[in-house]
């Protein structure tokens, strides 16, 4: 619950862009049905997700999808250690995409409906997708529209009582190019602006000041936030098919928003198949991104600024994954109406460390004055085992 | 007048693209980037899912995607 205010409103609008990235102009997707099944654990939380995808093509130019995702979360990460009570909390999202092909473009619309017992989240999307240029152009557009409805839980994680705070709109604009240059070599370009507002801050999260009344030096208070917050995202990326059979992937993506943070992402990834029967995929991520401009670790008073910000997401850190796939083909001649079927695990550990984000669980010892507590980091890992049929 | 110029220019440069560029990569060129290994993702949910572990523990957001399937294989 706590890191995950904010958190799904957002993955709604990613979960929306993920249908327009994936949809391909010029001929539909084969029908498949996935079940998958996740866990992460780091930072004391533990998150478990569960999920089934089923696809399907009506005719050759009208395809459904529907995704039904379930996500529980427990434990105590390091905010509810200074606060909170015992995290306990369960998300469930639903998803409807129709496609509609005709000729070279491909037009795409979705709902995703993410409710909690202390957040709400609506999304609608639309997107269409061209290929032009002897089809070695592909161009898509993408909106999507968030409507959250924000609360807290002022009760237990057993029996909640929830107050709600506000309300929250997202608009996400997306514009893409895909472009083939030359036969083993293919690139493309994401441009993503998202504006929010309304209520926009975590009402789990404080801010911490400096008060000498108080026994440990410092006393908690709400966090102020901006009410409105926009973003631009551009991520270039370059896939290589190598002399003998694999795939060598590189990406960047350069953030920047109005809060005064500004993001930057490195990726790389090796994909080697083996005849048609295992695929192997290893992957390095590095992130970083500075502090926002109303951030701060600890305060020198209260209310210091209009705007005060004390989350964790909101510090400047850096971070690296190491990540690892194994995709294994089976049913290479089909079964009954099963054309084929793969069976996939990912993992990955990720290394987060914070450079301003100082660590609570020494709040309070006589030898860490506040704000001299060593800096909070901390390893995760993200497991991902999913069955994919397709038909 | 100049924003006129520039744009009536521009619509002369695409419309021009679209009648004279020729694909320099034939059709039939195309087996290796129809290869499932250069697809920019391959599961959807697995890609959404790990989006969603970075999107909420970071302050960035958005253009995570490849766009389209684009590879003009089919």
């Amino acid at each position: 619950m706590v890191q995950r205010q904010r958190i799904f409103a957002r993955a709604a609008v990613i979960a929306a862009l993920l249908l327009v990235r994936s949809t391909s102009a010029d001929v539909l997707p084969d029908d498949r049905a996935d079940l998958f099944y996740s866990k992460y654990s780091g930072g004391g939380m533990d998150i478990t997700g569960e999920s089934v995808l089923v696809r399907k093509k009506f005719t050759e130019n009208f395809a459904v999808e529907v995704n039904y995702f379930i996500d529980k979360v427990s434990g105590a990460s390091i905010d509810v250690l200074s606060q909170a009570s015992v995290i306990k909390d369960e998300r469930k999202q639903k998803t409807g995409t129709v496609e509609y092909l005709h000729d070279k473009t491909t037009y795409t619309a979705s709902y995703i409906s993410s409710v909690e017992r202390d957040y709400i989240s609506n999304t609608a999307s639309f997107s269409l997708s061209q290929d032009m240029f002897g089809d070695l152009t592909t161009v898509t557009l993408g909106y999507a529209k968030t409507n959250d409805k924000v609360g807290e839980n002022d009760g237990t994680a057993f029996v909640p009582i929830i107050d709600w705070l506000g309300h929250a709109q997202t608009s996400s604009y997306s514009a893409g190019a895909s472009q083939i240059l030359t036969k083993n070599l293919i690139a493309g370009v994401n441009l993503n602006v998202i504006a929010d507002s309304g209520y926009l801050a975590n009402p789990y999260r404080s801010i911490r000041y400096v008060d000498s009344q108080s026994a440990k030096g410092y006393s908690l208070a709400s966090q102020v936030y901006p009410d409105t917050h926009t973003s631009t995202a551009v991520q270039v990326q370059a896939k290589y098919y190598l002399p003998y059979r694999a795939a060598l992937t590189g990406s960047y993506r350069f953030y920047s928003d109005t809060w005064g943070v500004i993001g930057n992402t490195y990726e790389l990834d090796y994909t080697h198949p083996i005849r048609n029967v295992w695929i192997f995929e290893g992957r390095v991520r590095y992130y970083k991104q500075n502090q926002a401009n109303f951030y701060s670790d600890l305060f020198p008073f209260n209310p210091a600024q209009n705007f005060e910000a004390r989350d964790q997401n909101l510090a400047a850190l850096d971070n690296t994954t190491i990540g690892g796939k194994i995709t294994y083909a089976f049913l290479p001649d089909g079964w009954k109406m099963f054309k084929r079927a793969t069976l996939t695990f990912d993992i990955s550990r990720i290394r987060f460390n914070y450079l301003d984000f100082r660590n609570i669980k020494y709040y309070g010892l006589p030898e860490y004055q506040p704000g001299t507590e060593p800096l909070y980091q901390f390893n995760a890992t993200v497991g991902q085992l999913f069955m994919s049929v397709f038909f | 007048m100049r924003a006129r110029s520039v744009s009536i220019l521009m619509a002369m440069l695409v419309l021009s693209a679209c009648g004279g560029i020729q694909p320099w990569v034939k059709p039939y060129e195309r087996d290796r980037l129809a290869d499932p290994i250069m697809a920019w993702d391959r599961d959807a949910i697995s890609g959404a899912y790990l989006d969603h572990i970075r999107e909420s523990r970071e302050g960035s957001r958005g253009a995570t995607g490849g766009a389209g399937g684009g590879c003009g294989c089919n």
